[in-house]
């Protein structure tokens, strides 16, 4: 006789070991390590969420406690390895085989302890495809959410922090697995679901509220003139120049300046509604003097950002709110959103190489990936036109105009030196030594070249869906990479006629007097002004307030 | 302080009739520059005063390829350097002429 139903006979041997724990859904905090010792065995896949922005905090501390003797040789299949819990699981042996896809703040450890034999890597992914594994190959067996609210019933609410939780859990829930959820509080009524209690196994209110990463704040008052300037030139010379009205922004300084300059230098050029209307988009701070100034008509976010709560509620018009009008995200659809339905990804990178590759590795340091090449790549499967994406691929084509897909502009935006000198512009990236040194299949690049369609940096921009010949690409390349060993090492003559081609273009060719590069152009200039342009609904993180 | 200096024969004399500009402060990264219309046809002359050693050939780059650019004829150029990034210094000079050339 085949059993066909295993999974559920050992999903009820775990309940059982776990209820011992709880009153009803209920476990006291102090109990919380005895529940998980409890309820996962050794061997198990477990999410501990845990991407970029909130994370279980609390669940993460208890778990690190459980004893190795009865949790060990987990396999971690999460999003985020950003905690230092999260580098402890594997240090203590309670966890051992890992697959992810952000370490940010922890890529120097994740780098140590593969180094040392204590995580055995499987591989680091997109989110959206590491989302994919999750009903495939990697489904989890126990995952750990966090949530703001509960109640008796298990229902959760998230609020705006909604971001992984949604694709973790329909996994797990929906294949015999366990959910564990961390809240700040449980209350009768929940200002609306964003999990339904019935996925939902156990609840733990945390002794604090969970943790959230402020990332996606850039503080104006560190905006450089010569970021002011690429920023500029990618208004004037990209977003004019297609028509983007869809789009994805990096996070980072240079993207920032763009956004402060929409309401000023963009509306100075009369595109204000012709361009950067509809966005794919963390809820930057920076954006709000273009909201305020009527530039934006809508926007979807992954996850939320600190102190922006009370902005996005006043502002429904604007994003996506639920029916308690507080604001909604969901990372797997706003990924899906950036590589199928905008026209334009422009984001900041360290190192990019004379075929366009570029990578956020830098040495010792295993950062992972996150979203940005999903958002910096061009979807195969994309079927409906659009201006930017049809001009994007006539460009890139000489072939039959009928026959001819189009092209999703993938933009990078750097500066030809980053901080102490270190040139953006090499002739080799980092990322291929750190591939052999850790015996990784794969160098970790970030976007491929053969996605990038424009580079961007202070000296002008690149069309390398214009070039036509390996060799075109690299002086196109050479020809905007600055006084670095790479832009010194140029042909000029063949440069020259680059330009003459419009595969190269000045900041003068494109009519942008330097004086203009300016700080004055800033639609705000520090976090201050942005709480004034919000009407003081911006409610800025500590760490910000400098004033 | 080291004092660098680069005399250069450009295109031709630079547009407008503006004397003297100064642009930029001296500060951590930053950079001040004063442009002065006092030599003869197309000569110019570059100064720097820099904190830095052993960006010489950067700064000679630099140079050669502002006057390339922009035809900076009949300048004599003073920088104060404070460390300042060559993107940075490129973009200051590309200012100073702009604000020679206004009317």
């Amino acid at each position: 006789m085949v059993d066909w139903q295993s999974e559920r006979q050992a999903r009820d041997e775990r309940l059982v070991a776990g209820n011992k724990f709880a009153e009803g859904k209920m476990v006291a905090p102090d109990a919380a390590t005895a529940l998980l010792e409890a309820l996962i065995r050794p061997g198990d896949r477990i999410c501990l969420e845990g991407d970029n922005q909130k994370q279980a905090d609390f669940l993460a501390a208890c778990l690190v406690k459980a004893n190795p003797k009865v949790l060990h040789d987990l396999h971690v299949v999460q999003s985020g390895i950003v905690l230092p819990e999260h580098i402890d699981l594997f240090e203590k042996g309670i966890a051992r085989r890992l697959d992810y896809s952000y370490s940010g703040p922890q890529g120097a450890a994740v780098a140590r302890a593969l180094n040392s034999g204590k995580i055995e890597l499987g591989a680091i992914h997109t989110y959206i495809e590491l989302f994919a594994r999750y009903v495939v190959d990697l489904t989890p067996h126990v995952a750990l959410t966090v949530a703001r609210s509960a109640d008796r019933q298990g229902n959760l609410y998230m609020g705006p922090n909604t971001e992984d939780s949604p694709s973790v859990i329909e996994a797990t829930a929906f294949k015999g697995g366990i959910v564990v959820a961390q809240v700040n509080d449980v209350v009768d009524k929940l200002p609306r679901v964003d999990i339904p209690g019935d996925r939902v196994d156990f609840v733990v209110v945390a002794p604090k509220p969970f943790y959230v990463e402020p990332l996606f704040t850039r503080d104006p008052a560190s905006i450089t003139e010569i970021q002011i300037l690429a920023a500029m030139m990618a208004i004037k010379g990209i977003y004019a120049e297609y028509g983007i009205k869809r789009l994805n922004h990096g996070i980072g300084f240079n993207t920032a300046a763009i956004e402060l300059l929409l309401p000023t230098y963009a509306e100075k050029l009369g595109l204000k509604g012709k361009i950067a209307t509809h966005w794919a988009l963390n809820p930057h701070p920076t954006l709000i003097p273009a909201i305020e100034s009527g530039w934006v008509k809508q926007i979807h976010s992954f996850g939320s950002e600190v102190g922006m709560d009370a902005y996005m509620r006043a502002r429904s018009d604007i994003y996506f709110t639920g029916r308690d009008g507080s604001m909604s995200s969901n990372r797997m659809y706003c990924q899906l959103a950036g590589l199928y339905a905008t026209d334009l990804f422009i984001g900041s990178t360290l190192q990019i190489d004379l075929n366009g590759n570029s990578s956020t590795v830098t040495a010792d340091r295993i950062a992972g990936f996150g979203g940005a090449p999903n958002m910096g790549s061009d979807a195969h499967g994309r079927r409906h036109p659009s201006e930017p994406w049809l001009k994007a691929g006539r460009e890139a084509s000489d072939g039959h105009p009928h026959l001819a897909r189009g092209r999703k502009l993938v933009v990078q935006l750097v500066e030809s030196f980053s901080e102490k000198m270190v040139p953006v512009f090499v002739e080799k990236l980092d990322s291929l030594d750190l591939a052999e040194k850790f015996k990784l299949d794969l160098a970790p690049v970030m976007i491929y070249g053969d996605d990038v369609t424009h580079i961007i940096s202070e000296e002008g921009i690149a069309n390398l869906l214009l070039c036509r010949t390996a060799e075109e690409r690299e002086q196109a390349i050479r020809g905007i990479a600055g006084f670095t060993e790479v832009g010194r090492g140029r042909d000029r003559k063949m440069v020259e006629k680059l330009r003459e081609r419009k595969i190269i273009r000045r900041p003068e060719d494109l009519g942008i007097n330097p004086l203009d590069a300016h700080r004055s152009m800033l639609a705000a200039r520090s976090i201050e002004d942005l709480m004034h342009w919000s009407g003081n609904l911006y409610d800025p993180p500590n760490k910000f307030r400098n004033w | 302080m080291l004092t660098l200096r680069f005399r250069h024969t450009a295109k031709g004399r630079l547009s407008g009739k503006t004397d003297k500009a100064i642009i930029g402060v001296v500060a951590s990264g930053n950079l001040e520059v004063l442009l002065e219309r006092v030599l003869a046809g197309a000569a110019c002359e570059v100064v720097i005063a820099t904190p830095l050693r052993g960006y010489d050939a950067t700064w000679k780059a630099v140079v050669a390829e502002f006057v390339e650019r922009s035809s900076p004829g009949g300048l004599r150029i003073s920088i104060n350097d404070g460390g300042a990034r060559p993107d940075t210094v490129y973009l200051r000079l590309m200012q100073g002429c702009a604000l020679m050339e206004a009317e």
